[in-house]
Order: structure tokens, then C-alpha cells, then sequence
């Protein structure tokens, strides 16, 4: 059982009649045993193979998560082609690069509007030969030759199969846990997007060691509601589900994700933190429509959590009294709360991708709900750090996993090493000499350090870590990152490096500052106007304070307090190449922008004034000046912050 | 909206034999010509759009065709499986009966109910169970109502509508309520649908969708449409063929580009006098 395809083979003899897959279709969820899985993999593979699907030739995946695109992956691993799943959401001409460069021959599409995105391209993409549907919906008057459906591919597998009975088996029997299992390409913030080859052995090693990390068992569910392209749906739902032989469920459309899981209930749940973050605002909006009495017993109740549920989620010792208000709770509140969630018979739960905001990590725990965290990266498998149950801090990732070895860098850069490492990056061995060093080590580009507990911690990417004047190490981003889980911060931009100290530019969260200024009565005209109000400088100012004195305990940070800052008269914004389009700083072109500001935050001067070119949302462009004040925090001297502590 | 790229060969949809005849209807209210000896017909399987300035008598047409008015001259021929069957006394219920659905400008759903029982209202006329039977689940209404169900779930695959499935009509934006109102129509299985201005106060996006529907379900169902619309973009899109009314009288019939050229056309609806 050293490939997925003899996974799938050893459950569906084991155990023909568990569910594998469950799919909502026409509103009712419909299930599929292991040996009905077996059965349409069988089918499939055999299809492609007589379509010329082998070794060297790889299979596209466009889509939802969809059983049969699932399927479709186990099929051209048992005929040892690779499969490579691609972000359905991507337009036709990021498609381009990848088709190509990942020398596919064939692609299997969920429907219509996946189909057109390929066919608008074929023409670029010569070694496409071969295009399978699975949703014939709008596609009847295709007439393309290469053009096969579902089910007349398993049709022509199902006659392929009858002559050749022995091929099937053969064919998973040849399969070797050091072949590439399947090619997982990088989102490609910097460059063109890299294709991750991954070996079956990789994927197992890392599916076993967080299954006896976790204790998942073939009666888990898991809702796969993730793209398949990226690496944490591959690792949860696909390696994971086929070597515990746990159940996948896949929703019945991308709006209805919430309903299904309420339906389904999950017992391992995985999501960035933007979902649980809408989950929360969701409850939130309903109890403010509630009634008065059950606002006040939300209320009471949360505040009861707030103090004391995530140490009766961690099993540690809580006064009595306390113990019999947090049942009373869970009877009233959390558990009809889990329950509106989806969360009712949740055992682990993970966040990665981004940092988790506080109150958003503490929220789900003080209800009951396991959020851990994890560390990872597709070329790692997403399988590095893992947080264990019963120990759950917010500020670090957790422990090396089981197999896994960590080590730091002398810049900060973290190090690991293990079996689930990747094999290479197709096509390009100077990226793969570049990122795996003579010893082994994959270079992550993370910047990180291990706390006295020996948990990791992850301050930045390696490359933006820079060091303050007087040697301490400077991590912009987490500094920002800090700022940005305040409510009323929106954006937040540090300087420090090569500095003396840190300061900062930020943008206030409209809708947040603004509702804040009516309710004290504070008249404004707009963003400019609201952002230079001296109360707003005191709120803001308020927050940082309360950063710095957090930092301020932490031995490796605390010199990254947060010294003078100023409010920028303008949100940052992409129209005007501040931020990318995905909401990340150009920190080069702010800084060479703003040059005059950040002179004036390392002066002594309290007023600054700057023009700024803004361009409008109907193209035009136009000159937007204001002087703006800069104003200095009281930091925490870290010698008696930790004292204290 | 993905529109198919040039690339995909579309074959050219089978048009059918005329399923209904209008001929030479003509209707008043009082002194009020609303329409003056119109004649056309629907042929199977193609969208026929009705277009024409404000009250140049769509809507009065397409209530003479499913009974809501009774023209004083002409005649309603509709072909069923029994032949061609002529209807001059025939109310809206007799036009359902028949095959014949259709949408309003305001949307006529019932805001209390959901998505999924509005749309199962739609399939009422196919039920063969008594009321008694379906409270009681007795004989053969359980196995019923399973078969309905699943045409009804057809339909909100179809319509992509399954995260409002549960939600009340009511509480549902514009748009979407036009599209469950489309779906309680598809559920009838119709013959002929008639939709209204399904386009009425919607946003370009919404449009967009709307007309993917509405030909999708020509293409998937083999659904014959008749539609009034104002908006002419939608119009040339979607439609087989334009019937021009102005002030109560025919002026024009034939495909879009053909009409859109046509200088009466241009003149009552198109050009300067608007």
C-alpha cells in the first residue's frame, strides 16, 4: 500500500461497503462505497488508457470538487501518468503557461465553462490532444472531435477492460512510491508559477504522520470544498481520506458550502482564516437581529468562554464553579452555536495561509471548537509544523511533525527536512538547486525562530526580515500584521530597517473609524478629514500602545515596538500600484513615494506635508495634498515587560 | 457569462413546425384599440420576441394567448397531440391546462413560501393525487411527490439557485426572484412559455444571466419562448425571429437583422419619434 491507487484497491477490498465519497445532487446527498469508487476507477483508467493516456502523458483536472475529478486522479496515477489539478477560478490565459509547461496531453473538465476557458487556448497548447467533460449541460452541439464525455469514456473503459482484464491490475500493481504522484504548481506571486512534483511516497508519509498525529480514522468526515489545486486539499481530502480511508464530501456548490457542512457536520475541518473569519461575522449579524433577552444570554455566556473555554478545551484546571457556568453555557449558546456552524461534531480543526487574528483564534476555542494551526508549504506537503491538541498557542505554528526536521538558518530563514520534501520542480533544476541545499534542506523563505517551548514561530518572509540599526531583528510584516487585527486599522506599512527604531504609516478602516466618530458625535467630511482628527490619532495611537506592550514580553521582537506613527491621508490602493492585487504592499514603490514622510517620522518634526498623485476610478488622475502630524507611542522597555510576566 | 468562443461549432437549432397561430385578432376596451387584426405564429423550439414602443399592445397580446382577455375578431390556434385545437372562450386555467406558462412583469410568486414550494406549485397540474391522498401520503402520493421533487430539483440545478433553496421567496433579491419565477414556469413542462419583460429592472449582470436561462432552457428542454422585451441588445441577442407591434398593429416579422434594418421599425421604435 505504497501508492494511492493500491490505497483505493486495499480499501475496496476491505472495505467495499464505507462510504468514500458523498456528493449533494439534486439536493439529496448520494454516496459511493470504496468498491463503487474502485469500480469507476477502474473504468476511467481503463478508459484513458485505450484513449492513450500513459507514462510520460499527463492529465489535466479542471474544476469543483467534484467525485469524478477525484477519480479522475487516482486513474492516471494507476496508469503512472501524473496528474495535474489547475485553480478553476483561473482565466484562460494563466492556463496557458501551465498546459504547457506541464506537458499535458490530456484534460479532463467539470463543465461548460471550464470547457470554453480550454478551448480558447487549445490552439497554443499543440500537445493537447484529448478533452473529457463531466457535466454535459450547454454542450450538445460541441462537435469537436477530440471532445469525450464521462460517461462515454467509461463506457469505451468498461469494453477496454472486458478485453483486457488483467491490464487494470497490472497497471496499479507497476506503480512505485518514488514516482512523481502528482505536479502542484506555486501560485507564482513572484515569476512564473513553478510545477511542485510530488512522489506518492511524499504525499503517504505525510497523510500517515498526521493521522497518528490527530488519530484520524476511517469514521472521520471532511468536507472538500477547497480547490484541488492547492496543496492543502490534496494533502486533507485526497492523501489523507485514501490512506485512512476516511469519507470526502463534496458540497453541491460553491454557494451552498455552509448549508452542507451543517448538513454533513464534519469531524475535521480545514479553512483559511477569511472563512472562519465570515462564519463569525455571519453569527454575529443574526444575534444583533435577535431578540433582547437572547442577546443578553449571548452575551453573559461569551463572556463566560472568553475567560475560561479554552482551558477546558485544553483539559487544564478550572475552579468549579466556573466549570458548571461553562456547561450551562454550552447547553444554551455554544452547542446551538457549534451546531449553526456546522461545528457540532468537530475533533481537529486547522487554519493556514495567513495569520489568524486573536479574537478570531480564541472565539472558536472558547466555544469548543479544536482550531489548531499549521505550518506548510506545497513543496513540503503542507506537512511541517502541526500544533497538538491540548497545547494551542496563537503566536507560533507548533511542533516539527513527525518525520519532519526543522532547523533555523543563521539570517532567520527556516529550514526543513523529511520524506515529504518535494522530488523537484518540473522543468526547472536551477529553482530546485536553488531551493534544496547539498545536505537536503529545503530553504522555505519563511522567517521564523523557535520559542523557548521549542514551538516555531513565523514572523515573515524571509527576504522582507530586515535588522534595526542597533542589530535586533526587524519583521515588517508581522509588525503589520499585528496593527491589521485591530478593528479600526485597515492597512499598516513598518520601517525600521537599518533604522534605530520602527515607525509606521496607517490607514484607518473607514466603515470601523467612521461608525466609532458618530457615535462620540465627531463631524467629518471624509477620509482625509476623519483620518486627520485628533481623536482618531488618540484611538490609533491607543492601539499601538497596546502592541507594543505585547511585543515588549517577546524576547526576539520587542525591539520592534512601534515608535512614532503617522495616518496617511489616503487608503493605499491598488489603482495607484501601492498594493498588488491581491492586497499585498509594494513596499519599494511606497517608500520611494512616500520618501518625504519617512524622513520626517526619523526627524524631530511633528507636521509633515505631501502631494501625492491619486488616479480615480474612471482613469483620470489628479493631486491629492494634505500635512499630515506624527505623533509618538510610548513603547515598554522589554526588560521589565518580561519581568512582569 | 462565458460566451462560447468562436471556435465552438454551434449546430443551427431545428426549428419546428408552428405550434400556435394568431390570426387576425383584434381587441378593444372600450374606444381603446388595443389590437388591430394581428397575425402571427410560434413556430417549435425557437424564442420569438414581441417588441414595440409603451402601448403598442405586447402585453394585451400575450394575455389574449393564454386567456386572460378575449379578442372580439380572430382566433387562438394552438397544435397539441391531438391536432390543432382552436380557443376563442379560453381562460387563463384551460391555458395552463394545455401547455401554455408564463412569467409576469411583477413577479406573481408567493413570498411566503420557499424557492423549492414555489417551484413545486408549478407541477401542480401534473400531480394525480388528490389533496386528501397528499396530506395522508397514502397509495401512490408518497412515490408522486418523490417524482415531482426531483423535477423540481432538476430545475434549481438548472437555474443554479440551490444555496436559496429553503429561503423564502421574499427575501431574495430582485433578480433571483425573476429567475424562480422563470423555474415555476419550466416546472409545468410547457409547450409554449410566454415571459413577460424577464429583463424588467435588472442589472446588466442579472441580464446577462437571464438570457444564458432562458436559451439554455430553449437548447436543454426544447422549450418554444415567446418574450416581450424593451431592451433591444437582448433582443437581437436571443431571439429566432421579431414580431414589431405599433399602436395595436403588426409592422414588421421576420429575423433580427432583418427587422432592426426595416424602416417602419426604425421609425415607430428604433428612431427619433421615441
Amino acid at each position: 500500500m505504497d501508492t494511492f491507487p493500491k490505497l483505493l484497491l486495499h480499501h475496496a477490498a476491505t472495505r467495499p461497503d464505507a462510504p468514500a465519497v458523498r456528493e449533494k445532487d439534486y439536493g439529496i446527498w448520494q454516496t459511493w462505497s470504496w468498491s463503487q469508487a474502485a469500480q469507476e476507477v477502474r473504468a476511467l483508467a481503463c478508459g484513458l488508457a485505450a484513449l492513450g493516456l500513459r507514462r510520460g502523458r499527463n492529465l489535466a483536472i479542471v474544476g469543483d470538487n467534484r467525485p469524478r475529478l477525484y477519480w479522475a486522479m487516482t486513474a492516471a496515477q494507476a496508469l503512472g501518468s501524473v496528474p495535474v489539478p489547475l485553480y478553476q477560478d483561473a482565466v484562460a490565459e494563466e492556463m496557458v503557461y501551465i498546459l504547457n509547461d506541464s506537458q499535458v496531453r490530456f484534460a479532463i473538465v467539470e463543465d461548460q465553462e471550464q470547457l470554453d476557458k480550454l478551448l480558447e487556448v487549445k490552439s497554443r497548447c499543440p500537445q493537447l490532444e484529448t478533452i473529457i467533460y463531466d457535466d454535459p449541460r450547454g454542450l450538445r452541439h460541441y462537435t469537436h472531435p477530440f471532445l469525450r464525455s464521462y460517461e462515454v469514456l467509461a463506457r469505451l473503459g468498461r469494453e477496454f477492460d472486458a478485453a483486457n482484464p488483467a491490464f487494470f491490475q497490472q497497471s496499479v500493481d507497476a506503480t512505485r512510491p518514488e514516482h512523481v504522484s502528482v505536479m502542484l504548481y506555486t501560485s507564482g506571486t513572484t515569476g512564473k508559477p513553478k510545477g511542485v512534483c510530488q512522489t506518492h511516497r511524499a504525499f503517504i508519509e505525510s497523510a500517515r504522520g498526521a493521522c497518528a498525529f490527530d488519530d484520524l480514522g476511517p469514521d472521520d468526515d471532511v468536507l472538500s470544498y477547497l480547490p484541488m489545486a492547492w496543496v492543502g486539499d490534496h494533502l486533507f481530502s485526497y492523501a489523507e481520506a485514501l490512506y485512512a480511508g476516511f469519507t470526502i464530501n463534496c458540497p453541491e456548490s460553491g454557494d451552498t458550502v455552509m448549508t452542507d457542512m451543517r448538513e454533513i457536520g464534519p469531524t475535521y475541518f480545514f479553512a483559511p482564516p477569511r472563512i472562519y473569519e465570515g462564519l463569525l461575522t455571519q453569527v454575529m449579524i443574526r444575534m444583533e437581529d435577535a431578540a433582547l433577552p437572547k442577546r443578553k444570554i449571548f452575551e453573559y455566556f461569551m463572556n463566560v468562554a472568553r475567560g475560561c473555554g479554552a482551558q477546558i478545551l485544553d483539559g487544564a484546571r478550572v475552579p468549579l464553579v466556573r466549570k458548571l457556568s461553562y456547561a450551562l453555557g454550552n447547553l444554551l449558546v455554544y452547542g446551538p452555536l457549534r451546531n449553526v456552524l456546522g461545528m457540532s461534531r468537530i475533533r481537529v480543526a486547522y487554519t493556514a495561509g495567513a495569520a489568524i487574528g486573536p479574537d478570531l483564534f480564541r472565539f472558536y476555542r472558547s466555544i469548543g471548537v479544536n482550531l489548531k494551526q499549521l505550518y506548510g508549504s506545497t513543496e513540503t506537503c503542507a506537512y511541517v509544523c502541526l500544533q497538538p491538541s491540548g497545547a494551542v498557542k496563537l503566536e507560533s505554528v507548533g511542533r516539527p511533525a513527525p518525520g519532519v526536521e526543522v532547523k533555523i538558518a543563521d539570517g532567520g530563514e527556516v529550514l526543513v527536512r523529511g520524506p515529504m520534501l518535494l522530488k523537484e520542480y518540473h522543468n526547472r533544476p536551477d529553482a530546485t538547486a536553488e531551493s534544496i541545499d547539498g545536505e537536503g534542506w529545503f530553504h522555505t523563505g519563511d522567517a521564523g525562530y523557535f520559542d523557548d517551548s521549542g514551538e516555531l514561530r513565523i514572523i515573515d518572509r524571509a527576504q522582507d526580515v530586515g535588522k534595526l540599526a542597533g542589530g535586533a531583528l526587524f519583521a515588517p510584516n508581522y509588525v503589520e500584521n499585528k496593527l491589521k487585527f485591530f478593528p479600526y486599522i485597515k492597512e499598516a506599512v513598518a520601517f525600521g530597517h537599518a533604522r534605530e527604531h520602527v515607525c509606521a504609516f496607517v490607514n484607518i478602516d473607514m466603515p470601523a473609524v467612521g461608525n466609532w466618530a458618530e457615535r462620540r458625535g465627531i463631524a467629518y467630511s471624509g477620509y482625509t478629514d476623519l483620518a486627520a482628527k485628533d481623536e482618531v490619532y488618540a484611538l490609533i495611537a491607543g492601539c499601538i500602545e497596546r502592541m507594543n506592550a505585547e511585543l515588549a514580553a517577546d524576547p526576539v521582537l520587542a525591539h520592534s515596538q512601534v515608535r512614532r506613527f503617522l495616518i496617511l491621508h489616503k487608503e493605499l490602493d491598488p489603482d495607484d500600484d501601492e498594493l498588488t492585487r491581491t492586497r499585498k504592499l509594494r513596499r519599494g514603490f511606497i517608500a520611494e513615494k512616500y520618501g518625504p514622510l519617512i524622513e520626517a517620522l526619523y526627524s524631530a518634526r511633528t507636521r509633515q506635508f505631501i502631494e501625492t498623485q491619486v488616479r480615480f476610478e474612471d482613469g483620470r488622475t489628479g493631486m491629492v495634498g494634505a500635512e499630515l502630524k506624527i505623533v509618538d507611542v510610548k513603547t515598554v522597555d522589554p526588560a521589565a515587560a518580561r519581568k512582569a510576566a | 457569462m462565458t460566451a462560447p468562443h468562436p471556435d465552438v461549432a454551434l449546430a443551427i437549432r431545428r426549428l419546428g413546425e408552428p405550434i400556435l397561430a394568431v390570426e387576425n385578432v383584434s381587441l378593444a376596451f372600450g374606444g381603446v384599440k388595443a389590437l388591430q387584426g394581428v397575425s402571427f405564429h410560434v413556430r417549435e423550439h425557437e424564442v420569438l420576441a414581441i417588441i414595440g414602443p409603451n402601448g403598442a399592445g405586447k402585453t394585451s397580446m400575450l394575455n389574449v394567448i393564454n386567456g386572460v382577455y378575449h379578442p372580439q375578431q380572430g382566433t387562438i390556434r394552438l397544435r397539441t397531440d391531438a391536432g390543432w385545437r382552436e380557443f376563442r372562450d379560453m381562460k387563463p386555467h384551460d391555458a395552463a391546462v394545455i401547455g401554455i406558462a408564463r412569467t409576469f412583469q411583477s413577479i406573481a410568486l408567493f413570498k411566503g413560501m420557499s424557492v423549492l414550494d414555489n417551484i413545486m406549485t408549478g407541477r401542480n397540474l401534473r400531480m394525480r393525487c388528490g389533496l386528501l391522498a397528499q396530506a395522508l401520503r397514502i397509495g401512490p402520493a408518497e412515490r408522486e411527490e418523490i417524482r415531482h421533487r426531483e423535477a423540481v430539483e432538476r430545475i434549481i440545478e438548472f437555474l443554479e439557485i440551490e444555496a436559496h433553496r429553503r429561503t423564502p421567496v421574499g427575501r431574495l433579491p430582485y433578480g433571483l426572484q425573476k429567475r424562480v419565477d422563470l423555474g415555476r414556469a419550466l416546472a409545468s413542462e410547457p409547450r409554449l412559455l410566454l415571459l413577460d419583460e424577464p429583463m424588467a429592472g435588472m442589472n446588466l449582470e442579472e441580464k446577462e444571466d437571464m438570457c444564458r436561462f432562458i436559451l439554455d432552457a430553449n437548447d436543454e428542454f426544447g422549450t418554444t419562448v415567446a418574450l416581450i422585451e424593451h431592451d433591444m441588445s437582448v433582443v437581437m441577442d436571443i431571439s429566432d425571429r421579431v414580431v414589431v407591434l405599433d399602436y395595436g398593429r403588426k409592422i414588421a416579422d421576420g429575423a433580427p437583422e432583418a427587422v432592426r434594418a426595416n424602416p417602419a421599425v426604425i421609425e415607430a421604435y428604433l428612431g427619433t419619434r421615441h
